[in-house]
């Protein structure tokens, strides 16, 4: 089984507070992610799982508590700023370019790491034309790797849910991200489709070494693949540990399955 | 007739990515632009029907190309970036303008400062190269609400741009160098010593410019600064959380769709018109290049083309069909159809292909790549 034989903290997030008004969707939520492990956050629907997100990635900014990403801690980040510092994200609707190829979906996925500007775009001649196939390459990588090779060039809005989800998680790919935060990926798969959704999760993880944060309902899923899971409950954490420990925790039992009055 | 990819392997991915990857594709834009820059001079030099008279020239095909030019500009911010624009004409306009006063030489008294600012003529390509930066500086500035507000209220204060261009070349003198009619004329067409006058020299002149700016917006288009734009226009919060920042799509969107529209301008007054008053470049000039890109296609560049052609074609087909099939319509009526047809075929395009008709052509060439067997 893959084990963190690292312990260096990638993310750290320290007393977390969010407010919508008089909604509090987190209140001190604090957790770490280290570095290479899987990482699960769940918890009954509205618990605050992708707020916490929206927050890690610099979608909302705390009322209080601060984040440290790679050593570095910060309130507010733009979510260019997050990404720019190795952060990708996949989301629970799929946020594909709906009018794009899979492929140019991909290809946006390396908008960070092209340099040559409008002129030399414009001109598509020399460099710029290098670099486009260069990313190319990397690009068809990612493709190899999804198994999505067939439908490299048809628009995404073409094509069925399963597969979008598959491109939403190769464009993440593409950005080489450190930390990857996926939102509930395999929601509404088959099985099938959450068999080799859960593979590619794993051979990321295994082969790029990329550390995951992901939320997902599906509990055999997060048992299995996470390396450690942080419950919540209507924004409060309630639960920090490994799989086995937080499945016989009385308060995650209780927020599951509700408590007699 | 056969449209396939069948037996065209690609074995680079260069090739994979070139700009028409389809061998046919190749051949039939390779003969239509033999065709425009050598059989169109060739036959009207030789007066063969339809190119016998300068009409077909002058009144069609050089309007068609400088207005396709600009609504190329249009469909990148419109079509490509999804910034709804209702200003074009004022950038037309901007660009015009600009041109005229570059190639008239620039004099701003600044008596109360001391001094005078004096920039002495230039010569007609920089002029119109420049009056496209100029305009691309002023679209950089009207782009920036565009950061906060979306959709119909930034058309809205697009629209605030037209009607200021309008009111600015209208009322401040010094625009039109003092005319007293408020009308200018185009400085002599000097290219670096080919001096355009004849009608076919004007259509060259304008097709050389059309080529070389569609084939750069097609560059960009395709390249990372499109994906850009495309990102922002079908997803912005997931594009700006994978790090393409907002603020540079948007503005560079408008900066080269205002600089290809400033470009047309400057040729619609210089090459086109010759002589021209604001009224040129109002608002009915703004819509009508935005009915060109939503009828063409939004999101392409051959769109622009199809767009233009037609908004063209269509009005002179009115006057032409009814009186040779005898019946013949008062001028009234024909202008009065124009609008019904193009009111109607607007809606139906938006309702059942948003794409225009450029897309119903790409899905055309899918269906024949399998016909006769799709399965």
């Amino acid at each position: 089984m893959r084990s963190p034989d690292v312990q260096e903290v990638l993310l750290s997030v320290e007393g977390v507070s969010l407010a919508f008004g008089g909604v509090k969707a987190l209140t001190g939520v604090s957790f770490d992610v280290r570095k290479g492990e899987i990482r699960a956050i769940i918890g009954p629907n509205g618990a605050g799982k992708t707020s916490m997100l929206n927050v890690i990635n610099g979608f909302y900014h705390p009322n209080q508590g601060s984040i440290t990403f790679k050593g570095q801690t910060r309130a507010r980040m733009r979510p260019f700023e997050a990404s720019r510092g190795g952060i990708a994200r996949t989301f629970q609707n799929v946020a594909l370019f709906k009018g794009m190829s899979a492929l140019d979906n991909i290809m946006a996925g390396r908008t960070l790491k092209m340099r040559y500007g409008l002129f030399w775009q414009a001109l598509r001649f020399g460099p710029a034309q290098r670099e486009e196939v260069e990313h190319r390459h990397r690009v068809e990588e990612i493709i190899d790797f999804l198994e999505i090779q067939a439908i490299r060039k048809v628009p995404v809005a073409r094509l069925p849910y399963g597969l979008q989800k598959r491109v939403e998680l190769g464009r993440a790919l593409a950005m080489e991200p450190d930390l990857l935060l996926l939102d509930e990926p395999m929601a509404g798969m088959n099985l099938e489709e959450k068999e080799d959704m859960s593979r590619f999760i794993i051979e990321v993880n295994d082969h790029y070494g990329t550390t995951i944060a992901l939320i997902e309902h599906d509990m055999g899923v997060v048992m299995d693949l996470s390396n450690r899971v942080v419950v919540l409950d209507h924004g409060v954490k309630i639960a920090d540990g490994t799989p086995d420990q937080v499945k016989r925790d009385q308060a995650v039992i209780d927020a599951y399955l509700g408590v007699a009055h | 007739m056969f449209y396939r990819e069948a037996g065209q392997f690609k074995t680079t991915y260069s090739a994979d990515m070139a700009i028409f990857p389809i061998r046919q594709d190749r051949v039939t834009l390779g003969a239509l632009l033999a065709f425009a820059f050598i059989g169109v001079p060739l036959l009207s030099y030789f007066h063969v029907w339809p190119f016998g008279q300068d009409y077909l020239l002058r009144a069609i095909l050089l309007p068609f190309l400088i207005l396709a030019l600009a609504a190329i500009g249009v469909n990148i911010l419109v079509g490509y970036c999804g910034q709804i624009s209702l200003g074009s004409g004022a950038f037309m306009a901007i660009g015009a303008y600009s041109a005229y006063k570059l190639g008239t030489g620039v004099h701003i008294p600044l008596a109360w400062l001391g001094f005078d600012i004096s920039i002495p003529a230039l010569p007609v390509l920089p002029s119109i190269l420049l009056g496209g930066f100029m305009s691309a500086l002023v679209g950089i500035l009207f782009g920036v609400p565009s950061l906060r507000i979306k959709g119909l209220y930034l058309a809205v204060a697009t629209l605030a741009a037209q009607f200021f261009f309008d009111w600015v070349f209208l009322r401040v003198p010094w625009f039109t160098n003092y005319a007293p009619s408020g009308s200018v004329n185009a400085p002599e067409l000097n290219f670096v010593g080919w001096v355009v006058d004849t009608p076919i020299e004007r259509y060259i002149l304008c097709l050389i410019f059309v080529t070389v700016f569609a084939l750069m917006a097609k560059n960009l288009v395709r390249g990372n600064i499109g994906r850009q734009w495309m990102a922002i226009r079908d997803m912005d919060i997931a594009a700006e959380l994978m790090g393409i920042r907002p603020l540079y799509a948007k503005l560079t969107a408008f900066a080269v769709s205002s600089f290809i529209i400033g470009v047309s301008g400057a040729l619609w007054a210089f090459v086109y018109l010759g002589s021209w008053e604001p009224l040129a470049f109002d608002i009915n000039r703004s819509l009508q290049l935005l009915f060109m890109v939503i009828i063409g296609g939004l999101g392409s560049i051959l769109g622009p083309f199809i767009g233009a052609a037609f908004i063209l074609i269509l009005p002179i087909m009115l006057n032409l069909v009814p009186s040779e099939l005898g019946v013949p319509l008062s001028t009234e009526t024909i202008t009065h159809l124009e609008f019904i047809i193009f009111g109607s075929l607007i809606c139906y395009l938006l309702i059942k292909e948003p794409h225009g008709f450029a897309r119903l052509i790409s899905l055309a060439k899918e269906k024949l790549r399998l016909w006769p067997f799709p399965y």
